[in-house]
């Protein structure tokens, strides 16, 4: 079984746009792929569509055997808490520590307080941001609310882990760091889909292309 | 999911709404004086009509019923009446006071001795006096009747018809203590329907993001219901302690009027029961405002 498959999949939004279509294609577990493609390709769309934000308008989109399209209301909420999304705009929670950003997921999940301390502190650390949990988002940089967004997608511990554009806006050595860390990720067994306009950031690790133009695949291949 | 899970769960929405709520003193002080005031009313009109309660229960004691016989009557009719309120199941008590004793204790009147032993004969008829086991008004018109229905009796009286009219005095009162509180009870939970509104709206981001990241519907409603019910007993706790100043404040007045009506009354706070009702009922309030506001409103809020 495959941790993702998309079927034929397509996606219009209200109004006409049609930013996906006719896209198929498999992701098995364990996996490292980088989605690329233009501006308005169709990245976005296609990530936000595994965690069931957006619903496909044709095709399929089944998660650890789940078709997502499929699932209730409560199932929704199961499938997001066992996956690691990291949002192309971050969503933090501006009014929320560092720590308490982070503990977010645990506290949904149900966590008990001391182990999901030791989870977030964790958490924290792999992401270099232990010295700042006591911090606002706000007094962060954006590449340490990067890093933020990502200790927050990875505390659950997800067997998958979707990023959308997780290196935007930051500089070229900062994006490394970043890259490097999905590459750990992917290293201890989780999938990892990122998506990136500077796929070549990727291509030191041999993750797999993806490439949308305009709503359609057009390479699907190993990094050389 | 396990019983200390559960419980975990709502420690920390709760949590969580009391510190939304200390976080916004000013806020929170408006709208438990909003509530506590609205609440006063009929609490303070429940606190009158207990004490009057116990005020007419004091005075009325336990109403009587005097059966008075017809001039003509003799020994044998009296032992009659005396032998059906022996057997009838609503007597508790009675008395049988012979028209010699009604003459020889008018006599002990000063001033009336001489008037009534100038007239030419005992205008006292035999008497009984009964105590009944009911005191509701209805119980007591009953008897009235049937004993008026006892051969040989002129008249019944019914000792405290005034009973009858104070019953139907705090009736009217209990209704409309009751009816202030269903209609400042909706006013309520108008408020915190539309404090709640107010709470979504500025935690958007918070259920958003929630969402995203799997959080249940319980999950999210969760703090919104607390918010609403702590808002909600802070509202009834302003009320509680408005009518026991209040009770304070016209303690002094109120026992200085009974005396002047040679009562000894003082003025009680609300009762423990009553106390613990009032607060009850403003957290259930609270508790309803908000979950007609998080349906009404938390399904508009889908993530983007
Ligand atoms: N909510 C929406 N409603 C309508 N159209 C949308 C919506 N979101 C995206 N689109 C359109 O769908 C197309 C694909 O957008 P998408 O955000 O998936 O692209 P992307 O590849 O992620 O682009 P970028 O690299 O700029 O993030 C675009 O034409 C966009 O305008
Ligand atoms: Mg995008």
């Amino acid at each position: 079984m495959s941790a993702l498959r998309f079927d034929q999949v397509a996606k219009r939004y209200p109004g006409g746009i049609e930013a996906v279509s006719g896209v198929s294609f498999e992701v098995g577990k364990g996996e490292m792929v980088v989605l690329s493609g233009h501006s308005g390709a169709g990245k976005s769309t296609l990530l936000r569509m595994i965690p069931a934000i957006e619903r496909p308008t044709e095709g399929r989109v089944v998660v650890n055997g789940q078709d997502v399209g499929k699932l209730k209301r409560s199932g929704v909420a199961i499938l997001r808490r066992n996956l690691g999304v990291i949002f192309q705009d971050r969503k933090l929670l501006f009014d929320r520590t560092v720590f308490d950003n982070v503990m977010l997921p645990l506290a949904i999940a149900g966590f008990a307080p001391r182990e999901a301390a030791r989870r977030v502190r964790a958490a924290l650390d792999k992401v270099g941001l232990l010295e700042r949990e006591k911090a606002y988002p706000i007094a962060l940089s954006g590449g340490e609310q990067q890093r933020l967004a990502i200790a927050r997608a990875v505390v659950n511990r997800p067997s998958l882990l979707i990023a959308d554009e997780p290196t935007a806006h930051l500089d070229p050595a900062y994006a490394h760091d970043i890259a490097q860390m999905f590459r750990s990720f992917n290293g201890v067994g989780v999938t990892v889909i990122v998506a990136t306009p500077d796929e070549a950031l990727f291509a030191p690790y041999g993750a797999r292309r993806i490439v949308l133009d305009h709503g359609r695949l057009v390479t699907e291949e190993a990094v050389p | 999911m396990t019983i200390g899970n559960w419980l975990r769960q709502h420690g920390k929405a709760c949590g969580a709404a009391a510190r939304r709520i200390a976080g916004q003193p000013v806020n929170t002080l408006l709208s438990a004086l909003v509530v506590g005031i609205a609440l006063a009313l009929p609490a303070g009109g429940e606190m009158l009509l207990v004490n009057f309660l116990r005020l007419a229960q004091n005075v009325s004691a336990t109403p009587q019923l005097s059966i008075f016989l017809t001039l003509d009557a003799n020994k044998k009719d009296s032992q009659e009446i005396d032998a059906r309120l022996k057997r009838h199941v609503l007597v508790r008590d009675y008395r049988y006071v012979p028209r010699e004793e009604a003459r020889s204790r008018l006599k002990q009147t000063e001033g009336l001795a001489e008037v009534i032993d100038s007239l030419p004969r005992n205008p006292f008829p035999d008497a009984f006096v009964v105590t009944p086991k009911g005191e509701s008004p209805e119980q007591l018109e009953n008897l009235k009747l049937e004993f008026a229905n006892y051969p040989k009796v002129e008249h019944v009286q019914l000792d405290s018809l005034w009973v009858k009219r104070l019953d139907a005095l705090l009736r009217l009162g209990q209704m409309l203590v009751t009816g202030l509180a269903v209609l400042l009870g909706v006013a309520l939970v108008a408020v915190t329907f539309n404090t709640i509104r107010l709470q979504i709206l500025t935690q958007r981001a918070e259920v958003e993001v929630s969402r995203l990241l799997g959080a249940s519907d319980a999950f999210i409603r969760r703090p919104f219901f607390y918010f609403g019910a702590l808002q909600g007993l802070l509202g009834g706790v302003v009320a509680w302690v408005l009518v026991l100043a209040a009770a304070y404040a016209l303690a002094r007045p109120v026992s200085r009027l009974a005396s002047l009506y040679s009562f000894n009354f003082a003025l009680r706070p609300l009762p423990l029961a009553e106390s613990l009702f009032l607060i009850a009922f403003a957290v259930f309030l609270g508790w309803l405002g908000a979950w007609l506001s998080v349906s009404r409103h938390l399904r508009d809020i889908e993530p983007r």
